[in-house]
């Protein structure tokens, strides 16, 4: 089925609440709107308010009320509208959803998927696109997962709903829009990265907003007698770190590509697992392309912000010349 | 439940009523109400269009909400400082924020247009509620200064459900910080209801947590105008914090990318445009011979002006350089911050050189 990763996502989620009685979808004009990305259109009519509800606005009483709810048996899939509004939750989901298991010595399992729309490329206004992932990466306890494909989105949020453990769901707003196939089975389980695109001079390592930049680079970079290989990580955390140095076993050089900024972004910690477990095999220090550490511009300025093909490129020639 | 009666100084015929405050109302103050209404209403309507030309990003109407926002400001000192939430226009523009620092937000060229020290009046907040808090905090410092200044906070129905809102509310009224808490309340958040947002009146819950309330007909500006006064001069001798609750409507969609047919009525838009806060006020003015034909010809004409220099300074605004988002991250500096500026410029440049090369 050809579909737009919105869709596929919607379609995810309307085969979760009809073939698994505990799932509900919840969240900020989830119902009669469909959401502001229009991700949830149609489910409160095919499910009813009790099941696809409309919350108030109170991202911590989303979380906070999916934490009870999964502790009496349900499976909830929690929106919040936009990354940058996460943070009033931010209690509930570090404190609280990621710690929960552990602190109970595993006797409370919960089951709680957080969707959320993230990363810029839209021209929207402030708190709207953010890259916010290490945050939640950082923290033991949860899952991170993002999709960049409709394949991915639709199988791992069907995954991440299925899965016992809370899982934050990033997806990459600027991409809701694009088309592919989505097979009838997942083809890799939750934590598996992808290998997206094979090549043997140099690995770029990516997810999300910036696995289509990353394609886009490498073919260029063909054009120029550059064979790249991209790998979608997929799973933010855990990470598929036997994947990462394959990848390097193959080429030899990596550049991480990510939107979020560089600073204390995952970037780093990719480059870190790669000095550490494949040292003698790099040909090149592991450079980082990131947004910069400075506050999401403006949105004027955000194609300057975010990494584009002509970076990607510029750290790919410094690594191949390095 | 109990009901609350809603405050009215000027009904929905466009006549005051018997409240004692009937006799402050000067012909004057109306007139200015007025004014200030209609060039608000001005610049949203030209904002609107702008954004549909492509000329800004997005716009979040103010459209039927004049009534509570200038009726509201006009009522405190120019001195007062305010913390708005984000659709608060008309207010703005009656602390003299003009057309391009209101619009430069919205076009995208950069995070906030004004000096809130200028204006007495905080940048936009964005995410819902956070405002509140720090109204509190800056009424606290108020407290320690020895000002009588109060400070006027605005939010919404949908505000009112955070966390952090409620917090304020309780913080204000244990520390008894001089702040008027002003909700307007339009009856949507986006798509939800206020019947699906809070399961009792905000006016009432705020009194449950120690605040002085009132519940007002937020289209009655003249209303709105006496009971903030009233609300204000009470925090001001000292009173402890209040909260209004005003009661108006959302015209248009939460933005320019929302769609309200989805979620609402024709027939709820036509109960509400009957009672259109610009309208009621004009009947009275009518009907008291008020405004005379010149004050409506030169309002008209100060409209138009407004409305162009609207168009003229929302397509003059220049994209920002490439580096100024690398300004002001911290107020001291940061070489992490330097490093990438000075890295970006010299990549920037040497595109610039490659097109020279190629000459």
């Amino acid at each position: 089925m050809t579909t737009t990763l919105s869709r596929a996502i919607t379609t995810a989620l309307h085969h979760a609440l009809e073939s698994d009685p505990s799932v509900l979808v919840m969240g900020q004009d989830v119902g009669a709107l469909g959401g502001v990305f229009r991700v949830t259109d149609g489910l409160q009519k095919d499910f009813g308010p009790e099941r696809v509800v409309d919350t108030p606005i109170a991202e911590a009483g989303i979380v906070g009320t999916a934490i009870g709810l999964a502790q009496r048996g349900y499976r909830p899939v929690c929106e919040i509208q936009f990354d940058g509004f996460v943070y009033p939750a931010f209690n509930q989901i570090t404190s609280q959803l990621a710690k929960i298991h552990a602190r109970t010595a595993g006797r409370i399992t919960l089951p709680v998927v957080i969707r959320i729309p993230v990363s810029g490329g839209i021209g929207a206004v402030e708190h709207h696109s953010e890259s916010n992932e290490a945050y939640f990466a950082h923290t033991a306890g949860l899952r991170v997962v993002t999709a960049a494909t409709p394949q991915d989105a639709h199988w791992l949020l069907r995954q991440a709903i299925e899965s016992e453990d809370p899982v934050v769901f990033f997806e990459p707003k600027c991409r809701y829009w694009s088309k592919g196939e989505v097979a009838d089975e997942p083809d890799l389980p939750l934590d598996a990265a992808r290998v997206v695109r094979p090549g043997t001079d140099l690995t770029l390592l990516t997810w999300g907003s910036m696995v289509e930049t990353c394609l886009a680079a490498a073919a260029a970079a063909e054009e120029e007698g550059h064979d790249l290989e991209v790998v979608d990580l997929r799973s933010l955390s855990p990470m598929d770190v036997d994947a990462l140095t394959a990848a390097v076993d193959r080429t030899g050089r990596a550049v991480v590509v990510h939107e979020a900024p560089t600073f204390g972004g995952l970037g780093g910690e990719v480059a870190a697992t790669l000095a550490e477990r494949c040292f003698d095999r790099l040909e090149a220090p592991v450079r980082r392309v990131g947004g910069f550490d400075v506050p999401y511009p403006a949105a004027r300025l955000e194609a300057h912000y975010r990494p584009d093909l002509d970076r990607v490129l510029d750290a790919v020639d410094r690594t191949l010349a390095y | 439940m109990e009901t609350t009666t809603t405050y009215v100084l000027l009904g929905t015929d466009g006549r005051l009523t018997d409240d004692p405050a009937a006799r402050d109302v000067t012909p004057e103050l109306c007139r200015d109400l007025y004014r200030d209404m209609v060039l608000a209403r001005r610049v949203d309507s030209e904002a609107y269009h702008l954004q549909r030309q492509g000329e800004l990003g997005l716009w979040l109407q103010s459209l039927g909400q004049e009534a509570a926002q200038v009726g509201s400001i006009r009522a405190i000192r120019d001195s007062d400082p305010v913390f708005p939430s984000y659709r608060d226009h008309a207010a703005a523009l009656c602390r003299g924020i003009g057309p391009e620092a209101l619009l430069a937000q919205w076009r995208g060229v950069r995070q906030s247009g004004w000096d809130p020290a200028e204006h007495r009046f905080g940048v936009y907040t964005l995410v819902l509620g956070a405002q509140l808090l720090h109204a509190v905090g800056y009424a606290m410092g108020v407290q320690r200064d020895g000002s009588d200044d109060v400070v006027l906070a605005y939010f919404g129905d949908g505000s009112s459900s955070e966390g952090e809102a409620n917090e304020a509310f309780n913080w204000a009224a244990t520390v008894h910080a001089p702040v008027v808490f002003f909700c307007q309340n339009n009856q949507w958040a986006i798509s939800t209801p206020t019947g699906r947002q809070f399961g009792a009146p905000l006016h009432r819950r705020a009194a449950g947590f120690g605040l002085a309330t009132e519940l007002v007909d937020g289209n009655d500006v003249l209303g709105v105008h006496a009971a903030t006064r009233r609300a204000v001069e009470a925090v001001r001798r000292g009173g402890g914090p209040a909260l209004i609750e005003a009661t108006t409507y959302r015209m248009a969609g939460h933005s320019t990318s929302d769609d309200p047919t989805r979620y609402r009525t024709a027939a709820e838009l036509d109960h509400w445009r009957a009672r259109d806060p610009v309208d009621r006020l004009r009947a009275l003015l009518d009907d008291r011979g008020w405004a005379d034909g010149a004050f409506l010809a030169d309002l008209d004409a100060e409209a138009d002006a407004l409305g162009a220099e609207t168009r003229r300074a929302c397509r003059a605004l220049p994209d920002p350089d490439p580096t100024a988002m690398f300004d002001h991250v911290l107020p001291g500096g940061s070489p992490t911050v330097d490093r990438q500026r000075d890295a970006y410029a010299a990549y920037l440049a040497s595109f610039e050189d490659a097109v020279e090369e190629a000459r």
